[in-house]
């Protein structure tokens, strides 16, 4: 029998058990919704027009140098087999291409962002374990080994179809080539060079006998540690074109940086006049229907050139002027009436 | 298989099914021959090493488990694998976690009581003398003695007692519920065994009966003692459970042991109930694969074209496996992108859902208004899945007594010899209300007097005390003519068992006025009159049944005088009263229709004096009628009619069968929440309709309320017809049937029918009887839900089963059944939700229920308040969750159009692993946790707010397509946005952003952040929680992103964490911040103005109250309106007495009615439904008896 009076069972008066925690209540009332959008929708465009500004000062330019037509300069390389072919784009400037000047290379329908390809190599080998230099992950496979059970360093896919064009810039100045200085130095990102990706260390003083017992990507001509020669820091898997290329574009057509222009007398940019651009074009992008081009460009403090931000702010902007124009019409006409029996 | 699962302890089915039991006393040796269980018991369902295996098998068995382990194996397979591993596992393992440690708790109580039960001590007959053995080593066959307050060890034969006659009484409380009082008897050949431990020792009697089973209320078998076969039945049976009382000791004899018990036998079998929404959601799911597969097969057929055009030529870069072409290739990329795409298929919603129910009931039970101080009874939600359902419910079934009454009678009024007592009246002659105020009638002189006991008029004390004759009889009628038992614990402190609470008040009445009923013996009634003790002798009870409407004691007082005392209906009495009464009959008449105006329960009094050569003749009869073998009843019931007669009339008595505070005004604010009220009552029509008008469900302004008592099944249909056609004159033959077909099963919905004007309906048990049969249900049906309330009177358990059953079969409608009793056991269950008012006599209602509480008025909070939030809560739940996740996946999917239908994934795979685990899931439980949309005060003012729920407005298959839509649009955004921005960009030192890394960490970047600002929309209730989970969540993701993506986490876990600085490196660029601002904006703000303007447009009511809040935060809420306590001007009969045949056999089985005790009136007299055979039955006796339809 309980006692009267005895509340053992009584829960606890917390606004918490209670269900009265002190709250915020916001309602779409007009006094905040049309006000905001007007706000909002005059922020945009004002973000729009800045933006779209910008975008308009960078220059781009773009050449395919695939060859797919006849007329075309590198038509000639596009031959099945054809080995250490050149060919020559010719292209003129008639004002200052504003420096710092970034050279690109732009590869079309190519599909680094396809999951197998993707996946196709060995973090491991990369940080210069010499471990997985001799057992390869599967995840490289079937670019681990070679057919007589060599292991390849590095192994995967992307690595072994690494880009393979080289570019020579000239500025032809009265019939004369002068060769634009291109700089390669630190075009792959700080964090790639300095932390993802390390090299073995020398064996017997010799880098290249850390690689004993490996062969190089089949695609490749020579090994990874004969990549630069000139300059051990820029050898191995610290490339920075090895780097720029290991790091897999998002989508199927992607530009990927090759040099910069700021040295010299093109530290200001390149000059109005003519320009030749020397292509040792070895990199076969016709069978999968690719392209291959190159984009000079500089940037602004929003990036490369890109139209959409801008253009999208503007609409989006306007959109929402328009929209707060609407809602307070239709707030003036429509607003159901307080007395309103609820 | 079968021993490999024995060995880990499951008991596997029996290898023989037991067909007989058969037992002999104290031979332990040949009872243990057949095996039969000891008394042990094991509710646990596992032991330290089956624990996990067990445990893991049971969880792999559900469908999201196992769906989980699909998807691992899938990702095992290297040519399919698209995601690692780790990202099924870490949620798996999760999810099984959480199980595990719940069962593991669970059943490590379940260990504990299994432990504290078996290791209860007992006196068990060994080997001539009597041992304490534990329960757990009581065998069947055992002979155990129990003492006063002691538990039943095991299902007994009882053998012998300390009362008289064998009699023992028993509680059955933890068995069925109840408190109050059993009586069992036991064999005369072995109550005569005593507690002679050498006879006792020495019985060898042997028990023949049926195998064990999970009926409470039957019992067959046979006892063979020397030669002798006599037959047992339940009567003799006590059950493990139960609970001795009021009896030193019994000896019983153990027919089944432990598991075998009925009480085990009953446990554990649940109904499973599910709520509308989990039907929704079972439909859903199975459309949800079903668009799972057309992604995988749109994106695998892309595969196969890409493979076909392209994926050819790539062979330079990509050199596929030997045998490789493009049908396989589609194949494997349909089986990787149901591994990445799996996530439509809310997996971890159940989850979740699981945990917000569990949280919304613990608000339930927490909540402080829904407490009753006086009970100290907090309300309870017993089941923690039901909790949403609570918002939608339209059809509420109610039982009358104890749950819109409070089920105590208090006696109020009465009329002796034509005087009216018990109306308070001030000075100036005017009626007073009785308030809590009102001087009470000072008891102190008896000193027996029930101190709970309240009169206020103080006349009739004086009458009584001045020692008016007609008082004093009158008193001493009610003190007498009973089947009350008494229990007196410590001297003077009386208790009464009575067998209906209009009796017990009665008793109470004569006790507190000086006429107190102090014991019985079966053939004495000991009562102290006035201070002086008084016995009487009882020669004959002439026992209450619904066809005599009226019982009578034959008693001899100390002076030799023989007198009947008979109390009764009205109008049964008032035809046998003697012609010199008629006069009084007149005044009393009177009387009682005042008496019954105000809703009270009448009897009217009478008595007569016998004469000694008269009696004794007519005992004689009487005794002949009682050993008569055939036809036995009716010959009693014309030797009773023969000495009624001629009986002079005392008075009337008036009971009030109070309601519980607060119904009519819960009643009115349910009528306005468009929620429509059964009560489904036992009570007589006049009695159901007298309640149906105090507590506001008929209203005197209802057109018009019709009545159907008929009694061939064509009248009662005329008069449904005719009620329909009254109320909608358009209304055609053919019933409004709506016919779907979802998923091969056909269903048959009725829909609402127009009606202006509010109408009631009563409809008496023997109408509904017909109105129930299979061609006349939907007559019934359509006329019922036409009105705003309908009475249901004198209804047996199996029909408010029936009831509310045809209005779930037959609306598409959420039904609530409350209820207090065993009665309302079967609509309890059979009811989407079943609500038990706890607190009062009997537990078996709260015991089947899914939700209790003490008070009938706490239905309104449950409802309008915690179940609207519960749905409310529910809807946003599962609305968000799939927005959320469809639009997460939705990305992958515009992705495939991009990367050669490789299945690669757009986002890190870390990202795809906690996105729902940690960096979306608090702030969604936050959001189903604490939201409101009004407080509950305005949810009390508006009950219309409530009507949503009943529509289904907030989560159905419209509103899904809506989300689905709503998924593409912002998926489309939050993939082309930051594909359009990052498409040929580059950093503003002309490095590379383009690339994969940067693009996932934007894109799940912008993701987040557009699902997060989503929530914030959605939120009406923004707590300090919800914010602190909203932007902790945020902020962890930034945490956790640079973590990830930091050298430290690269150098410890290469392989695992290749996104190494790509947090730096993309998000300290503008154009990055711009894009994930763009996609935010593009993906709140169509949302926000199509609110506004549907707010503006088409207001909900739910927009409007919201509004309106917002006017009235600073003028405060009107008062609550009050609610005049109505008065009925109409006069009704009030007779009605809660009765059955009760203790009347047994006080006086002594004497001369020399027949067995007959077993009770069953429950449910016709068991051909398996809700019947399912309900266990009780020893409850209804208040009516059950009526043969």
């Amino acid at each position: 029998m309980k006692n009267e009076g005895e509340t053992t069972e009584q829960p606890d008066n917390t606004a918490f058990t209670q269900q009265r925690l002190p709250a915020w209540q916001p309602i779409l009332s007009a006094g905040i919704v049309i006000p905001g959008f007007l706000l909002i929708g005059l922020a945009f465009i004002g973000i729009g027009v800045g933006l779209f500004l910008t975008s308009q000062t960078i220059t781009v330019l773009e050449m395919d140098y695939t060859g797919v037509e006849k007329d075309k300069p590198c038509f000639g390389c596009t031959i099945p087999n054809i080995q250490n072919c050149t060919c020559e784009v010719q292209f003129s400037l008639s004002t200052l291409f504003k420096g710092p000047v970034f050279f690109y290379y732009g590869l079309s329908n190519y599909f680094q962002n396809f999951r197998k390809y993707g996946v196709s190599k060995d973090y491991y080998q990369l940080t210069g374990d010499t471990q997985y230099f001799t057992n390869p992950q599967d995840s490289c496979s079937p670019f681990a080994y070679d057919s007589k059970k060599n292991p390849i360093v590095p192994c995967g896919a992307i690595a072994n179809s690494m880009f393979n064009d080289t570019f020579e810039l000239y500025q032809l100045i009265n019939g004369t080539k002068k060769q634009v200085p291109l700089d390669g130095k630190g075009i792959s990102w700080w964090t790639d060079y300095n932390i993802k990706y390390r090299n073995p260390s020398p064996v017997n003083g010799s880098f290249a006998n850390a690689f004993s017992g490996t062969r190089n990507p089949i695609n490749w001509p020579k090994p990874v540690y004969e990549l630069d020669l000139t300059d051990q820091n820029n050898n191995g898997f610290l490339n920075q074109d090895f780097l720029v290329w290991m790091r897999r574009a998002a989508l199927p057509d992607f530009r990927k940086l090759y040099r910069r222009i700021t040295q010299g007398d093109y530290a200001e940019g390149l000059p109005a006049g003519n320009y030749s651009l020397t292509v040792h074009y070895n990199y076969p992008v016709l069978t999968f229907d690719g392209r291959k081009k190159v984009v000079f460009s500089n940037v602004s403090w929003m990036g490369g050139k890109n139209d959409f931000l801008g253009i999208a702010y503007l609409v989006v902007g306007s959109l929402c002027v328009v929209m707060s124009v609407v809602m307070l019409i239709v707030y003036a006409k429509f607003k159901f009436s307080d007395d309103d029996d609820v | 298989m079968g021993s490999l699962l024995s060995a880990c302890g499951i008991n596997v089915k029996k290898k023989k099914v037991e067909e007989e039991r058969h037992l002999r006393a104290n031979d332990r040796e040949f009872n243990l021959s057949f095996k039969y269980a000891n008394n042990a018991i094991k509710t646990s369902k596992y032991n330290v090493f089956t624990f996990l295996p067990l445990n893991l098998f049971e969880q792999f068995q559900r469908l999201a488990n196992a769906y989980f382990v699909f998807l691992l194996i899938l990702q095992l397979i290297p040519q399919i694998s698209s995601l690692s591993w780790f990202t099924t596992v870490v949620p798996l393992l999760l999810v099984l976690s959480i199980t595990l440690a719940k069962d593991l708790s669970d059943d490590i109580t379940r260990h504990k009581n299994d432990n504290h039960v078996n290791n209860r001590k007992v006196e068990v007959l060994i080997d001539g003398e009597l041992k304490s053995e534990k329960w757990m080593n009581v065998q069947v066959g055992d002979i155990v003695k129990l003492e006063n307050n002691e538990f039943v060890t095991a299902d007994l034969l009882l053998l012998s007692s300390s009362e008289p006659l064998n009699l023992i009484y028993i509680e059955t409380a933890e068995l069925d519920g109840e408190t109050n009082l059993k009586v069992k008897q036991a064999l005369t050949i072995t109550g005569d065994l005593g507690n002679d431990i050498q006879r006792l020792a020495a019985f060898s009697g042997e028990v023949r009966c049926e195998p064990p089973n999970n009926r409470l209320d039957k019992f067959t078998g046979t006892l063979t003692v020397g030669g002798e076969t006599l037959s047992l039945d339940n009567d003799r049976i006590l059950l493990r459970g139960c609970t001795l009382r009021n009896t030193e000791w019994c000896f019983g004899l153990v027919v089944f042991g432990g598991p075998d018990t009925k009480l085990m036998q009953n446990s554990g079998k649940s109904i499973f109930k599910r709520t509308s929404i989990d039907h929704l959601m079972n439909v859903l799911v199975i459309f949800i694969f079903g668009f799972l597969a057309f992604m995988c097969t749109i994106l695998s057929i892309g595969n196969a074209i890409w493979e076909y055009q392209e994926g050819n030529s790539f062979i330079a870069f990509l050199p596929r496996a030997d045998g490789a072409n493009a049908s396989l290739s589609a194949f494997l990329t349909f089986w990787s992108y149901v591994i990445i795409l799996n996530t439509v298929v809310p997996i971890s919603l159940y989850v979740s859902v699981e945990i917000l129910r569990l949280g919304n009931s613990y608000f339930i039970d927490w909540d402080r208004k829904m407490y009753h101080v006086k009970s100290d009874t907090p309300a309870q939600a017993r089941t923690t899945t039901l909790n949403e359902e609570l918002g939608q419910i339209k059809y509420i079934f109610s039982d009358k007594t104890g749950t819109l009454t409070q089920n105590i009678m208090t006696f109020n009024r009465c009329s002796i010899n034509g005087k009216s007592y018990g109306e308070v009246v001030d000075f100036a002659g005017q009626r007073v209300e009785v308030t809590e105020k009102t001087e009470k009638v000072d008891f102190s002189w008896n000193s027996l007097a029930d101190p709970k006991f309240y009169f206020h008029d103080h006349k009739l004390v004086e009458a009584v005390k001045l020692g008016s004759p007609e008082v004093q009889s009158f008193f001493r009628l009610l003190a007498l003519c009973h089947t009350v038992m008494p229990e007196e614990k410590t001297e003077g402190e009386l208790f009464y068992q009575a067998q209906s609470p209009d009796e017990g008040a009665l008793v109470t009445a004569a006790r507190n006025f000086g006429f107190v009923f102090r014991s019985r013996t079966p053939e004495t009634i000991s009562v102290v009159e006035m201070g002086v003790p008084t016995t009487y002798k009882l020669l004959a009870v002439l026992d209450f049944n619904n066809v005599r409407k009226r019982m009578s004691v034959i008693v001899r007082n100390p002076e030799g005088k023989l007198t009947l005392y008979c109390k009764g209906a009205d109008t049964i009495i008032f035809e046998r009263l003697h012609p010199s009464s008629t006069k009084l009959m007149e005044v009393t008449t009177e009387h009682l229709n005042e008496y019954a105006g105000e809703g009270l329960r009448t009897l009217a009094l009478a008595y007569k004096d016998l004469d000694e050569d008269k009696f004794e003749e007519w005992r004689e009869r009487h005794h002949e009628a009682s050993t008569a073998l055939d036809d036995r009843e009716a010959k009693l019931d014309a030797i009773y009619e023969e000495i009624e007669k001629d009986l002079l009339l005392l008075g009337a008595s008036a009971v009030e069968d109070k309601l519980q505070d607060g119904v009519p005004q819960t009643i009115e604010q349910l009528a306005k929440a468009d929620i429509k009220i059964w009560v489904l009552t036992g009570d007589k029509q006049e009695t159901a309709e007298n309640i149906g008008y105090s507590c506001n469900m008929l209203r005197e302004e209802m057109k018009e309320i019709f009545i159907v008592a008929a009694n061939t099944a064509e009248e009662v249909r005329e008069e449904l017809v005719n009620a329909r056609k009254k109320m909608s004159p358009e209304s055609g033959d053919e019933p409004p049937i709506q016919k779907s077909r979802l998923l091969g099963k056909k269903s048959q919905v009725l829909e609402d029918e127009k009606v202006d004007g509010e109408y009631g309906l009563v409809i008496n048990g023997h109408s509904l009887a017909f109105a129930l049969q299979k061609d006349m249900q939907l007559e019934l049906l359509r006329t019922a839900c036409m009105c705003q309330a309908v009475i249901c009177c004198r209804v047996t358990p199996l029909q408010k089963a029936q009831v509310v059953e045809l209005v779930k079969k037959n609306k598409k409608a959420v039904t609530l059944a409350i209820g207090d009793g065993a009665n309302d056991v079967s609509m309890i269950k059979t009811a989407h939700i079943g609500v038990g008012i706890s607190g009062q006599e009997g537990m078996q209602a709260v015991l089947s229920s899914d939700f209790s509480f003490a008070q009938f008025r706490y239905l309104q909070r449950l409802l309008l308040v915690h179940g609207r939030w519960s749905y409310l809560r529910m809807c946003k739940f599962l609305r968000y969750f799939f927005y959320k996740n469809f639009t997460f996946t939705f990305v992958h999917f515009w992705y495939g159009f991009f990367c050669g239908f490789s299945a690669q994934t757009v986002y890190d795979e870390w990202f795809i692993t906690i996105y729902n685990l940690m960096y979306t899931a608090l702030p969604v439980i936050g959001l189903s946790l604490f939201d409101q949309d009004v407080n509950d005060r305005w949810s009390f003012q508006y009950p219309q707010l409530y009507a949503p729920g009943q529509l289904n407005q907030y989560f159905s298959k419209m509103a899904f397509a809506r989300i689905l839509l709503h998924s593409c649009y912002s998926s489309l955004i939050l993939f082309f946005v930051p594909w359009a921005a990052m498409c040929d960009t580059v950093r503003d030192d002309g490095k590379d952003i383009a690339d994969y890394q940067s693009f996932a960490l934007l894109a799940q970047t912008c993701l987040l952040i557009a699902v997060s600002v989503q929530l914030g929309l959605d939120t009406y209730y923004w707590t300090a929680v919800n914010q602190f989970f909203l932007w902790g969540s945020l902020s962890v993701y930034f945490a956790v992103t640079f973590t990830m993506y930091s050298n430290g986490m690269y150098l410890i876990f290469t392989s695992s964490f290749p996104f190494i600085g790509t947090a730096r490196n993309s998000l300290n660029q503008p154009n990055v911040w711009l894009t994930i601002l763009l996609t935010t904006i593009l993906c709140s703000l169509p949302v926000v103005a199509k609110r506004f303007l549907f707010i503006q447009l088409k207001p909900t009511i739910n927009d409007k109250v919201r509004h309106k809040v917002r006017q009235a935060k600073a003028v405060p809420l009107p008062p609550p309106r009050k609610f005049p306590r109505r008065r009925i001007s109409t006069r009704r009969s009030g007779y009605a007495f809660s009765h059955a045949r009760g203790y009347g056999d047994l006080v006086t089985s002594g004497r001369f009615l020399r027949i067995p005790v007959k077993t009770r009136p069953t429950l449910f007299p016709h068991s051909e439904t398996p809700v019947a055979d399912s309900t266990p039955q009780t020893y409850r006796t209804i208040f009516e008896e059950a009526q043969s339809p």
